[in-house]
């Protein structure tokens, strides 16, 4: 008895989240009147428009990616070793993106960096290009911080940097040799969650007037039907791809402690 | 040796070598801080000052000078609704998020549906909690907008027009059914575990003291898992307060809830007093603030049971 309402519950809940995947899949394919086609695909595809703007959002994730890493890493990585006092701090630090809402953290980028601040960096292109990345670091923060937080603590980071220290090798080299290969389950794992929610960010890109993916996304919906939703399609793949590859990258992980 | 002078011996050797470890650490004193200085220098410049400029902004002046009528100016008509509808959207989307999440987890841990299908839920709430923003309104503008895939389904088979039916999707009840898609997900893969911590032993000894299965979900089960609900739905009210990108995408700017109020104050000071856009944004952060701290107060407090 129960079990048959659990599967009546669980069906249903399925329900709710197969029915608009579905139903975008099959929009995005009706272009073409009176039978199913691509049409929207390749419409989309061909846009100069989206070619130009998925790209700037790739490259803004990559960006984003290694800013964070180079943040991260080295942070929890010292953190770890010599100020295990100041992790609460950093903790807390790290998990304020969740709590301001980053539309009010962009807002206060606009004021602040504005072309008559004491760092104008909203006045040229490339300006507000690095404040957009540093912004998406931000959002990423909590991400990245956890996962990395997290591979370190499966390591004896004391053993290892002091092992490594007696060897001769120097910090730069500790962390590139010792420390990032063995985080880089955690590091790619935030890496790829960084990867999905940058690529189609709409508030932080529109607010700042950047040719980035989410605002155009935005404005095709406005006056387009079909293309929009095979978009719709497009970044939901990309999720899909993104949380694969983190739990491919966790799985080999733990194939390779087991093996070793 | 005697065995007195091994124990001096050592107790020096061990002594001078603390001595020395603490000289190592106390040398590194003021350079330690160097390796945690970019992370600050980071934090400082893109996360603390943006957001103090805001705080500070939202308590001064135009002219200059403190002031707390911004503040009390947020007492407009127009404002107070933005933040009552946004209120209730979050709101009811985190209930029914909690709910419905709460169901479906409970469903593949506890009640008997196939435990196989228990990773795959989980990987695809992974998903769909990301899938949020733009494309996600796209799915459901998709799927039960005008001309959407139900709506036409229902219309031309049952001959049902959900529009005279009241449905509206770029209205706050759109909103809410739209932001489910994210919430639900988010509350499986925060409740998962905490059902996990649920024990066997619990159950068997309500069965044996002759409780039957309400008994023990009303009296052992939800008072152990209330608080973690409870912080959950904190959670979730929080992560649909601060949705910007799905409300503008699906209804535009038609739809008046805080974050849109807010962008459009960004884009064009349409409040017409940049002071008074800052007690806007203090308020969104007092809000979302309030709901988070709650969820870590209480989910401290059910890391007592379950473990």
């Amino acid at each position: 008895m129960t079990r048959i309402l659990a599967w009546a519950i669980f069906l249903l809940g399925c329900l709710y989240f197969v029915l608009p995947l579905w139903g975008m899949t099959e929009f995005s394919l009706r272009m073409r009147r009176g039978e199913y086609s691509l049409d929207a695909y390749a419409s989309i595809l061909a846009n100069a428009e989206f070619q130009r703007t998925f790209a700037f959002s790739v490259t803004m994730a990559l960006v984003t990616i290694v800013v964070g890493v180079l943040i991260v890493v080295p942070t929890a990585f010292w953190v770890r070793l010599r100020m295990p006092g100041l992790r609460p701090l950093i903790e807390f630090l790290t998990l304020l993106p969740l709590v301001i809402p980053a539309i009010v953290i962009v807002f206060g980028y606009i004021r602040l960096y504005n072309t008559s601040s004491w760092l104008p960096l909203t006045g040229t292109a490339m300006g507000t290009n690095i404040l957009l990345a540093m912004g998406y670091t931000v959002l990423a923060l909590p991400y990245m911080y956890r996962a990395v937080d997290t591979a370190l603590r499966s390591i004896d980071v004391t053993t290892l940097t002091e092992a490594a220290q007696s060897l001769g090798a120097g910090w730069g080299t500790i962390l590139w040799r010792i420390i990032l290969p063995n985080v880089l389950a955690g590091v790619l794992s935030g890496a790829f969650l960084t990867f999905a929610i940058v690529v189609g960010e709409f508030t932080m890109a529109a607010l700042l007037d950047r040719p980035a993916f989410g605002p155009f996304m935005q404005r095709l919906g406005q006056d387009r039907a079909y293309e929009p939703v095979a978009l719709a399609v497009i970044a939901f793949a990309i999720t899909w791809a993104c949380m694969g590859l983190i739990s491919l990258v966790t799985r080999t992980q733990k194939h390779l402690r087991a093996a070793s | 040796m005697h065995p007195f002078k091994t124990d001096r011996t050592m107790a020096a050797i061990s002594d001078s070598l603390r001595l020395r470890a603490s000289r190592w650490k106390a040398g590194a004193g003021m350079a330690r801080w160097l390796g945690v200085l970019p992370f600050f220098v980071f934090v400082i410049l893109f996360l603390i000052l943006p957001t103090l400029y805001i705080v500070v902004g939202a308590f001064r002046q135009t002219g200059g000078g403190w002031t707390f009528d911004n503040i009390l100016n947020l007492r407009q008509q127009s404002i107070i609704n933005a933040y009552w509808v946004s209120i209730k959207v979050s709101f009811w989307s985190a209930l029914l998020g909690c709910v419905i999440g709460f169901a479906m987890a409970a469903s593949v841990v506890l009640w008997g549906v196939d435990r196989r299908l228990r990773n795959p839920l989980l990987t695809f709430s992974g998903v769909a909690s990301n899938f949020a923003g733009v494309p996600l309104a796209f799915a459901f503008i998709a799927t039960l907008g005008p001309a959407g895939l139900i709506t036409l389904y229902l219309r031309t088979e049952f001959g049902i027009n959900l529009r005279a039916w009241g449905w509206n999707l770029l209205s706050s009840k759109g909103l809410i059914v739209t932001y489910l898609f994210f919430q639900i997900p988010l509350m499986i893969l925060i409740i998962t575990p905490a059902l996990d911590g649920l024990r066997r032993e619990w159950r068997e000894a309500a069965a044996v003291l002759g409780a039957s299965s309400l008994q023990y979900w009303r009296m052992v089960a939800l008072p152990i898992l209330f608080p973690s609900i409870l912080g959950c739905m904190a959670l979730l009210f929080a992560n649909a307060f601060g949705a910007v990108a799905t409300a503008i995408a699906l209804t535009g700017p038609a739809l008046n809830i805080a974050p849109i109020l807010l962008y459009a104050q960004i884009r064009g000071d349409v409040l017409g007093n940049p002071n008074l856009g800052y007690a806007l944004a203090l308020g969104m952060i007092v809000i979302t603030a309030a709901a988070n701290s709650l969820y870590i107060w209480l989910r401290a407090r059910s890391e007592r049971w379950l473990k």
